[in-house]
């Protein structure tokens, strides 16, 4: 059984890539989300032989779990208005992320449980701590990020700063959460990772505030990149293949895309991310 | 499970950036929002990764983090996919009538 998963894995692999080949054009785009969702069915049937899966009790909270997300993105996916894509594409996404954070906290919780004292790192391993602390932190970024995207293109949050010199405050936030990362990878599970994790929270909702709303389709399309490569330190951390390739695939087309999509606006991805820093807030 | 480690890792991870970065080079603009929303759906990937996490889940508060991953994953996967197909049906639409 293992190997018919590790097969479906691969297929799933071919077909993203193939899939977002075709995208690319107008003439084949609806071939190439048709064969990425025949990769992703694939992939999930696959999964639920896995043979890491162990307990019914696991396998029936999958089922749910699946069926109450899958159910309320089907209902709401359908019922949005056109004009409203961009919003819920940056909804999804975020929701991605935070099933990335999520992956990364169960990783974390797993390498030191049972084992007081047991530090992340020695538990894990070097390079599997520090990567699901990165994917940790991106994924909560994109996760708070997209949730402030979305809430400003939904015009529900109008405000374009939440305190004075704001630069100063996102380099701050920024410098603490990869010193709560760094305390987190020296020490147990426990108080250090719970911070880490509200620190990238926090983060993700102040570098998005000052952005105005006009570039949020950019902005959006940066954390989708970054949810990608999120998901790719995830497949790492869970040795799986498959993630690792999708994830980053989309992350280095979501990167290219972004900048074109900057590009296409005649602005610099620098300038739409800190133009918000500047004198004229009037300008979101 | 296959082994994925240091050096067979970070080549994995190169080629597969190379590989991203190659496939839409050549997108119109009129693309950019509907190729968005389909990497989008791509990495909903992670609901795979989600359902293994919760898979190995010991403790009831992994058990928990487990199902909310997969609860969310699963809206990235399904709601991506449904809105992407939606924006691309827009298209087809549009080209009938200019035909």
């Amino acid at each position: 059984m293992g190997l018919l998963v590790q097969l479906s894995y691969f297929l799933a692999a071919v077909l993203f890539i193939l899939g977002l080949k075709a995208m690319s054009s107008p003439v084949t785009a609806r071939k190439g989300v048709m064969w990425a969702g025949v990769g992703m069915v694939l992939a999930v049937v696959a999964t639920l032989f896995h043979p890491y899966i162990e307990g019914v009790t696991n396998l029936v909270l999958i089922a749910v779990a699946i069926a109450i997300g899958g159910a309320f993105a089907w209902y709401t996916a359908k019922r949005v208005q056109m004009t409203e894509m961009p919003q819920m594409v940056a909804v999804y996404n975020g929701l991605g992320g935070g099933a990335a954070a999520g992956i990364a906290a169960v990783s974390l919780l797993k390498g030191t449980h049972g084992e007081d004292g047991t530090s992340v790192a020695a538990a894990l391993g070097g390079d599997v701590a520090t990567l699901a602390l990165l994917g940790g932190v991106i994924g909560s970024v994109a996760f708070s990020g997209s949730m402030v995207a979305w809430a400003k293109l939904d015009e529900r949050l109008k405000r374009s700063t939440l305190v004075e010199n704001h630069q100063y405050w996102n380099i701050g936030l920024a410098a603490l959460t990869a010193l709560l990362a760094i305390w987190a990878f020296n020490t147990g599970f426990g108080l250090p990772i719970l911070l880490f994790f509200a620190a990238a929270l926090a983060l993700g909702v102040f570098i998005t505030v000052p952005i105005g709303g006009a570039d949020m389709p950019v902005v959006i399309s940066l954390f989708n990149a970054l949810t990608g490569l999120a998901v790719g330190f995830k497949g790492y951390v869970l040795g799986n293949l498959a993630l690792v390739i999708a994830g980053t695939v989309v992350g280095a087309s979501g990167m290219l895309l972004t900048f074109l999509m900057a590009k296409a606006m005649n602005r610099s991805l620098a300038n739409i991310l800190f133009s918000g820093f500047g004198a004229a807030p009037a300008a979101g | 499970m296959i082994e994925v480690s240091g050096f067979v890792a970070l080549y994995v991870f190169m080629l597969a950036a190379v590989a991203g970065y190659e496939v839409i080079t050549r997108v119109p603009v009129i693309l950019h929002t509907p190729l968005m929303s389909g990497s989008n759906f791509i990495h909903g990937i992670v609901v795979v990764g989600a359902m293994v996490s919760l898979g190995v889940a010991e403790t009831p508060l992994e058990q928990l983090i487990g199902f909310v991953a997969v609860l969310l994953g699963a809206a990235n996967a399904v709601g991506g996919y449904v809105v992407t197909e939606r924006m691309l049906e827009m298209f087809k639409r549009s080209k009938k009538e200019d035909g």
